[in-house]
């Protein structure tokens, strides 16, 4: 128990210090751009409408006069202090727009992570267990056609099938254009996100599905499903007492760092549905050089990925006996 | 060797191959059992030595059904004198048939032994029984509550064999059961056998060791590169000049307390297979005749395939 | 009966998928011409004989498009995929070789690398290249090689502490020695396995980038430009704008992990029965 405690301390301050290492990273990225953000936004309704205040510490982050270290420290100051800076593209403070857009994603996310790996492990345990039959060769040569698909492009086919051919589901904008935020019902909410989250699931399963039947084929080929069998247990009894109980750890893995991935989706679908989310702030940040939101949304999607892996580690320490009871016996 | 009971198991003529590719496209079968012979009867332990990489492993997965896919059987397989089809089989093993497998890669990492054993029963007879089995092998409450890597090598043996008490066995194939563990050890684990013989239940124990064997089993047939190559009581290999085959008599000169004389020369790969006697290209005796087909010869305690074995 | 085995398929496989996509990358640069050529008496065409993939709202012939599309793809897939198989091959061994202390640097990279997400890291390489091409080759090259890295780095590790390695060095063999006659031959059939499984990634990621709009103009009809550009006219009904050029992409995308997933099986005869 302690040498588990310990383990997920030093995890914990990988953790930290990774996150450090990305906001280096893309600050590092931000500064080599050749576009200078301020240049960009000249004239720019955006610059216009902040204060001469706000137009200073933009400067000091991204201007050219000081240093870049310098500049680093001074943006990593302000971070620490919930100071996010003001986006150039949304003119409001970033800490303003992340919240309203991750709000607006996470249902999204949430919705496509449980989706796909509820619907990945089942696909997967089921194809491991027929390896080489039929049900394995259909769930593979989806899982590897979905694969291969980009993510807008299936956005874009169900988008003309289900909003343009069949007009049961609306196009595109999270909220309905015309009505006021207020107006919103959940409901309406609901609607625009259907086929977002659908996509994103359907392009996250195929990933889950074939990583765990690469895992659950290895387990059905190993000794001790050998053993049951030649215990007599049936392959459903197998597959139930051994297989599941087995199959769960790598699981779990893969459902945390399957985050990362729906993320890099997210962007993608959010951008082919117009859906106001992180992924299409990212995509306005990087397209209209607004370096503070792209720093933050950044580090934002960094907390997600590390906190996921550091989740899956604890969780593995209470699921996996020989980390649980490490030491014990001989 | 007295009046013919019909045996638990009968094995004849056992054939394994596999499906191999070589280099470039040719598809072969690769045959790692050519011709193996061997009879286990009730009550008694027969010990099936040979070298490792000889195929012995796979005997006792052919009589359980459990070969890879890619692997095909011939030959037949006796359980109490009847064909031993799929549907039989799977009635009986677990719980008449039972194997004692190898290393602790055989029980579920992720399993309590007690739970593990009980294959997932939880009535109170079957905790009753598994109770009364880990007196028996002095193996204490707590062990039940245990995950396979918190045991020692000398308690997973006995969790092993005590997965196949928990049927009623009269067939019990134990694969290469002492490896790793000390000679008092190892000792005990095949006193546990001759208990499971005495009870009325064959023994068919697969083993590397010679020794071991001569210890404990009441016959002993020795394998060799797929085949078997001679068979007879275990008293017959305490003695060099009992033994008929030269590779028994070099396995018997190989002994620890018999001058641990090395074998020169290597059992050849299943690919490169000689025609006719397998030893042929190790053996001082060897005639052309040994490549033909080497038929049975009874010997005075057992049977030898070997066409220059005297006094036939 | 068959007469052919599963090798001679995997073979007859992985030459079909090589010839196609090769032939889809040639015919692909031939028809630049035919890609930009603006004709509008023929706009937006429904597909028919002369036209299979339609045309669109300014008459350029959407099949010459496309294959210019998949050609620029597999161009651009292909050399940012060498790259960054590269990068993994020189840490990969790095991390394996130069001590504890590299192997530590390098894998916390790994880590680094593999907490942003991987589009989102593009976006990052993309703005700091300041777009177009060059970024695009970059940003696919920087952010594809992680786990072949990964795995050369355990395969140079296992080998390393393999018993006729452990001989050859006893032996006194030159370091040189061990590497080109005992560690090469194990390691670049996984090199190239590695290397053509990461082309379906790196296309994939390309289309993607340019589909966002921080890659190529529409001088250079990428299929996410393409596709980008037929977004607006989705709603008009214009279904073919989008369908045949994804689905060729897909096309290719399968090809080469065909192309992939069967050399694996070829070099790994463990894996030669499935």
């Amino acid at each position: 128990m302690k040498q588990y405690l310990l383990l997920i301390g030093k995890n914990m301050i990988r953790m930290v210090l990774l996150l450090i290492a990305v906001s280096i990273v893309a600050f590092a990225l931000m500064t080599m751009s050749p576009v200078d953000p301020l240049q960009a936004n000249v004239g720019q309704a955006a610059l216009g409408s902040m204060s001469q205040e706000q137009i200073e510490k933009l400067e000091s982050y991204w201007g050219v006069d000081e240093p870049p270290l310098k500049r680093y420290l001074s943006w990593a100051g302000d971070f620490l202090r919930g100071d996010f800076g003001t986006s150039l593209q949304y003119r409001q403070p970033v800490s303003e727009v992340i919240a309203v857009k991750l709000g607006n994603s996470l249902f999204l996310m949430v919705t496509a992570w449980i989706l796909s790996g509820v619907l990945g492990f089942v696909l997967g345990v089921t194809a491991g267990v027929f390896h080489g039959r039929w049900p394995d060769k259909l769930i593979k040569g989806y899982s590897v056609v979905i694969s291969s698909t980009p993510a807008f492009w299936l956005a874009l086919l169900l988008l003309m099938v289900f909003g343009v051919w069949l007009k049961v589901l609306p196009i595109g904008l999270s909220v309905p254009i015309g009505l006021e935020a207020e107006g919103v019902t959940f409901l309406d909410r609901l609607r625009h996100a259907i086929l977002p989250a659908v996509t994103l699931s359907i392009t996250g399963i195929s990933n889950i599905a074939l990583h765990t039947r690469e895992k659950m084929i290895d387990i059905m080929e190993s000794d001790y499903v050998l053993f049951a069998r030649a215990r007599g247990e049936s392959t459903w009894q197998i597959v139930r007492r051994h297989g599941l109980r087995n199959v769960l750890l790598p699981a779990i893995t893969l459902q945390f760092a399957s985050i990362s991935e729906i993320f890099g989706g997210s962007v993608l679908v959010e951008q082919v549905f117009s859906y106001a989310g992180m992924g299409q702030a990212a995509v306005a940040a990087g397209l209209g050089s607004d370096m503070p939101l792209l720093m933050a949304i950044t580090i934002v999607s960094a907390l997600f990925v590390f906190g996921g892996n550091l989740i899956a580690n604890i969780l593995y320490g209470i699921v996996d006996p020989r980390i649980r009871r490490g030491g014990a016996g001989t | 060797m007295t009046e013919e009971k019909t045996p638990v198991l009968e094995i004849r003529g056992l054939k394994i191959s596999f499906k191999q590719y070589e280099k470039g496209f040719q598809q072969t079968d690769l045959e790692v059992i050519r011709e193996l012979d061997v009879k286990v009867p009730e009550g008694e332990i027969v010990a099936v030595v040979g070298s490792s990489g000889s195929g012995k492993s796979l005997l006792a997965h052919a009589v359980l059904g459990i070969l890879p896919y890619n692997a095909s059987v011939s030959g037949e397989i006796l359980y109490d004198g009847e064909p031993l089809t799929e549907k039989r089989l799977k009635k009986l093993r677990g719980d008449e048939i039972a194997l004692i497998p190898q290393s602790t890669a055989y029980l579920d990492p992720l399993m309590k032994t007690g739970v593990q054993i009980r294959k997932g029963k939880n009535d109170a007879a079957s905790k009753e029984k598994l109770r009364r089995i880990f007196r028996e092998y002095e193996l204490k409450p707590e062990v039940e509550e245990q995950y396979p890597f918190e045991l020692s090598g000398g308690m997973t043996r006995r969790i092993m064999n005590a997965t196949a008490l928990m049927g009623n066995p009269r067939l019990v194939i134990a694969d290469e059961p002492t490896p790793g563990l000390h000679i008092s050890a190892a000792k005990r684990a095949m006193e546990h056998f001759r208990e499971l013989a005495d009870m009325g239940a064959g023994v068919l124990l697969i083993t590397h060791d010679l020794e071991l064997a001569v210890e404990t089993a009441d016959r002993i047939a020795v394998f060799y590169a797929g085949s078997t190559i001679e068979e007879a009581v275990a008293g017959a290999f305490r003695s060099c000049e009992t033994l008929y085959h030269p590779y028994s008599r070099a396995l018997w000169r190989a002994m620890p307390g018999n001058g641990f004389v090395p074998i020169p020369g290597t059992q050849p790969y299943a690919k490169d297979m000689p025609e006719g006697c397998p030893f042929g290209p190790r053996c001082e005796k060897f005639t052309e005749k040994c490549r033909n087909a080497v038929p049975w010869k009874q010997t005075k305690q057992g049977r030898v395939r070997c066409i220059c074995a005297e006094d036939a | 009966m068959r007469t052919w085995n599963r090798r001679k398929t995997m073979v007859f496989w992985t030459v079909f998928s090589l010839i196609l996509l090769i032939a889809v990358a040639v015919a692909g640069s031939l028809c630049s011409e035919a890609a930009r050529t603006t004709d509008f008496s023929r706009k937006n065409l429904m597909p028919c004989l002369q036209y299979p993939f339609g045309t669109d709202w300014m008459g350029r012939d959407m099949f010459a498009r496309t294959l210019k599309g998949l050609s620029l793809s597999i161009l651009i897939g292909t050399l940012a995929a060498v790259i960054s198989a590269c990068i993994a091959l020189l840490l990969g061994i790095g991390a394996a070789t130069l001590g504890k202390r590299a192997d530590g640097l390098i894998t916390w990279i790994i880590d680094l690398i593999m907490g942003i997400p991987h589009l989102l890291l593009l976006i990052l390489i993309c703005v700091a290249a300041g777009r177009g091409l060059k970024g695009v080759i970059i940003g696919v090259a920087f952010t594809h090689w992680t786990s072949l890295a990964r795995l050369i780095r355990a395969e140079v590790l296992q080998l390393k502490e393999s018993p006729y390695i452990r001989i050859a060095e006893k032996l006194g063999k030159s370091r040189w020695y061990i590497a080109k006659n005992h560690m090469m031959p194990h390691l670049v059939p996984q090199f190239v396995v590695g290397l053509v499984l990461m082309f379906p990634h790196a296309i994939l990621h390309e289309s993607s980038i340019t589909f966002l709009g921080f890659g190529l103009t529409s001088e250079q009809p990428a299929i996410g430009i393409i596709l980008a550009e037929s977004m607006q006219y989705l709603v008009l009904g214009k279904w073919w704008l989008a369908l045949f050029p994804g689905l060729a992409l897909i096309l290719v995308v399968v090809l080469f992990y065909l192309l992939g997933e069967n050399l694996r099986r070829l070099i790994d005869p463990g894996s030669a029965h499935e």
